[in-house]
């Protein structure tokens, strides 16, 4: 094999597959998505993987390179690369649809878990609210809602690996979110959603996910966060 | 892990923190002094303080073990949540039992 070749193993199949070989031409500035896409138009149009937008925005690409889980359209091949080999599996914790492609409805059902939607009870009748950018509240928010739902936290979480109920991180991320949203009409909705039983307290703080997030937010330190006012509820009475 | 699961835990640490602190500070304090086993029964029989602070231990540390070996066996047996809870209840027990028979050995005997 040419030194210009890279080695590929991709994940082929469901839960039962194997791992199947493939050789694709190193060329530069090359992502893990560039590699999947070529094996995907050259060499086996069976191969499935998912992706949309191709500059790190939409959270589509995600998958595990080399036991990592990572968003492969932003991510170059030579950062990963292990004597010229690169293994691609899909995200862990999630079901396989089909070789690359998994199946992100749990993901998203445990965003709804969380309560991680806006209720607010303002009508278009209403003037805006007036939320600084200085609050404490507001700059709360901001740690989490640049995530892009990639998953990546919750492929690389072993709480969620561990516990089939765990809301995991990107959920509880977005609860942060919700809880110090001024517009919010219901933070306490968002504490009993997160305080039950697979919610914020079953977080070890292992920081899986702010070691792997591809767009460096802190998930860990939002739980902590939700933590900290869930006690304060529950001591209040307000959650008991 | 349950709200109160999470709180119970957390407070038991809280409370647990300063206790193994004095218990540590003065059992080193205790055995440089010289202090046999009969001196140290003689001041801890009929104290009431130190009969306190350690029923305040033991009730702290079957809530807190208890807790967190439930954890363990949901999390990394998987077993079922009715047998972790289960198994946490027994182990907080067993904890109680010897526990609090340890320190009537020592306060009240």
């Amino acid at each position: 094999m040419p030194a210009s070749m890279l080695k590929v193993q991709i994940w082929r199949g469901e839960a039962q597959g194997e791992f199947r070989d493939y050789e694709v031409p190193r060329q530069d500035s090359q992502t893990i998505l560039d590699v999947v896409t070529y094996i995907q138009r050259k060499l086996d149009p069976t191969l499935s993987y998912r992706f949309a937008c191709r500059v790190g925005m939409c959270g589509s690409c995600a998958m595990t390179v080399n036991g990592r889980p990572r968003w492969t359209c932003r991510t170059h091949i030579s950062r990963v690369l292990e004597d010229g080999f690169v293994r691609i599996e899909p995200l862990r914790n999630l079901p396989i649809i089909k070789d690359l492609a998994t199946d992100l409805v749990p993901f998203f059902e445990k965003w709804q878990g969380a309560r991680g939607r806006f209720e607010g009870s303002r009508t278009r009748d209403d003037d805006f609210s007036t939320v600084l950018p200085s609050e404490p509240r507001r700059a709360a928010a901001s740690a989490a809602i640049e995530c892009i739902n990639c998953a990546v936290c919750y492929s690389a979480c072993d709480v969620v690996n561990w516990r089939e109920e765990y809301l995991g991180p990107a959920a509880l991320n977005r609860a942060w979110a919700a809880y110090n949203d001024e517009r919010d009409n219901n933070p306490l909705g968002v504490l009993k959603a997160v305080a039950a039983g697979g919610g914020c307290g079953s977080c070890h703080a292992h920081q899986s996910c702010v070691e792997h997030c591809p767009v460096e937010l802190n998930p860990t330190e939002s739980i902590a966060g939700l933590k900290r006012v869930s006690l304060q509820a529950w001591l209040k009475g307000d959650l008991r | 892990m349950t709200l109160r699961a999470y709180v119970l835990q957390r407070l038991s640490a809280a409370l647990m923190a300063p206790l193994v602190i004095v218990h540590i500070v003065v059992m080193i304090i205790a055995v440089q002094g010289g202090l046999s086993a009969a001196e140290i029964l003689g001041r801890t029989q009929g104290s009431w303080l130190w009969g306190g602070f350690y029923s305040l231990f033991v009730i702290a540390a079957a809530i807190h073990a208890s807790v967190g070996v439930a954890n363990v066996i949901e999390e990394w047996l998987g077993w079922s949540r009715a047998a972790a809870v289960g198994i946490a209840h027994t182990l907080a027990l067993v904890i109680l039992v010897l526990g609090l028979r340890a320190v009537y050995a020592v306060v009240v005997v």
